[in-house]
């Protein structure tokens, strides 16, 4: 019995699925270390000025999604030559903050730079299982 | 090659292999590289007097910004500070904890001495005028806005915490909700410079 050319690139369809699915839960995530982790947001030198004639620029998201183990530390960095209220701090031009994460948690900052008010940072944990590790690869497409 | 070369070419080898390892311990706070100089300031003392950061210098100074009618992030913040002075035993008489109000119609100097001292006699508060309060919030870019609930009002603030190093260097900045572990870990560090 023939099967019908729609049968065949269906199953061909739900064989690469199910591969794709289970290289995304069961090839591991290797953890990273040093500045492999950092996820790094700066204020390009002249933001200021740009601001003062009136260009709206966003430079922090609202929402920033970090993962323990891979992706687990937020530096902010002023470039710009004046201090700027940046994430949740004044800093200097030229400064540099450096903020650890080793809890998975949803944490709010109040930050000036947004028009809410409040920068989130949500660290999730570090991918172990395979479900894990499909919703992780699956934030990153 | 003498001796005296070589002693140098091993030394030179020494510090780069050692370079990252010998580096400062991290601290769980967020950090500021390269740190400042904390912004001065002189208020007015809940335990009488003024209250003058530079009179800190030696101790490691715990800067935070509340009000002692907050119902929530400063009774948490400092009973966690007040905790972790308990953890560090006899090198807390090395760290003072100084809390500056957001809210100076209603925190006066006794107020404040009141408040504080039922999480840490130790614990310094400090107040003033608006102006003078206002300047320092924007020094260290804290963030307070009031809001009015019928017949009394709140204040939405920065809920963060400041190291400050013996140096007077703003080193560190803690977020809500950290632990008291956390402080020890961080103020240990700070200690030992």
């Amino acid at each position: 019995m023939m099967r019908s050319p729609l049968r065949t690139v269906l199953l061909a369809c739900g064989a690469v699925g199910v591969g794709v699915l289970a290289w995304a839960g069961f090839t591991p995530i290797e953890t990273r270390t040093g500045a492999d982790r950092e996820e790094l947001f700066e204020i390009p030198r002249g933001t200021w000025a740009r601001r003062m004639k009136g260009e709206d620029l966003g430079i922090l998201p609202d929402e920033i999604r970090l993962t323990l183990g891979i992706r687990d530390m937020l530096v902010l960095r002023n470039l710009d030559e004046v201090p700027q209220i940046f994430g949740p701090t004044l800093m200097m031009p030229g400064q540099s903050f450096r903020l650890p994460f080793e809890q998975a948690a949803e944490y709010q900052f109040a930050c000036s730079a947004h028009a809410s008010g409040q920068m989130r940072v949500i660290v999730y944990p570090y991918p172990a299982t395979p479900w894990a590790r499909i919703m992780w690869r699956a934030r990153r497409l | 090659m003498n001796a005296r070369t070589v002693r140098s070419f091993l030394l030179t080898l020494a510090a780069l292999v050692a370079g990252p390892a010998a580096s400062a311990p991290a601290l769980k706070a967020g950090v500021f590289e390269p740190p400042r100089a904390a912004p001065q300031f002189s208020l007015q003392s809940s335990s009488g007097g003024k209250l003058e950061l530079h009179s800190y210098r030696g101790k490691v100074v715990i800067l935070g910004f509340g009000f002692t009618w907050c119902t929530d992030v400063c009774p948490v913040t400092l009973a966690t500070l007040a905790q972790a002075r308990r953890k560090l035993g006899a090198a807390a008489d090395e760290v003072q904890v100084v809390y500056i109000t957001v809210d100076p119609a209603r925190d006066n100097p006794a107020r404040m001495k009141e408040y504080l001292h039922a999480f840490d006699p130790t614990f310094i508060g400090g107040t003033g005028g608006a102006d003078e309060l206002a300047a320092v919030r924007k020094d260290y870019g804290i963030v307070a806005e009031k809001h009015v609930k019928g017949s009394s009002y709140s204040v939405a603030h920065s809920s963060f915490i400041y190291l400050i190093d013996r140096r007077g260097q703003l080193r560190a900045l803690m977020p809500y909700g950290r632990g008291p572990d956390d402080y020890v870990h961080d103020l240990q560090i700070l200690l030992a410079e």
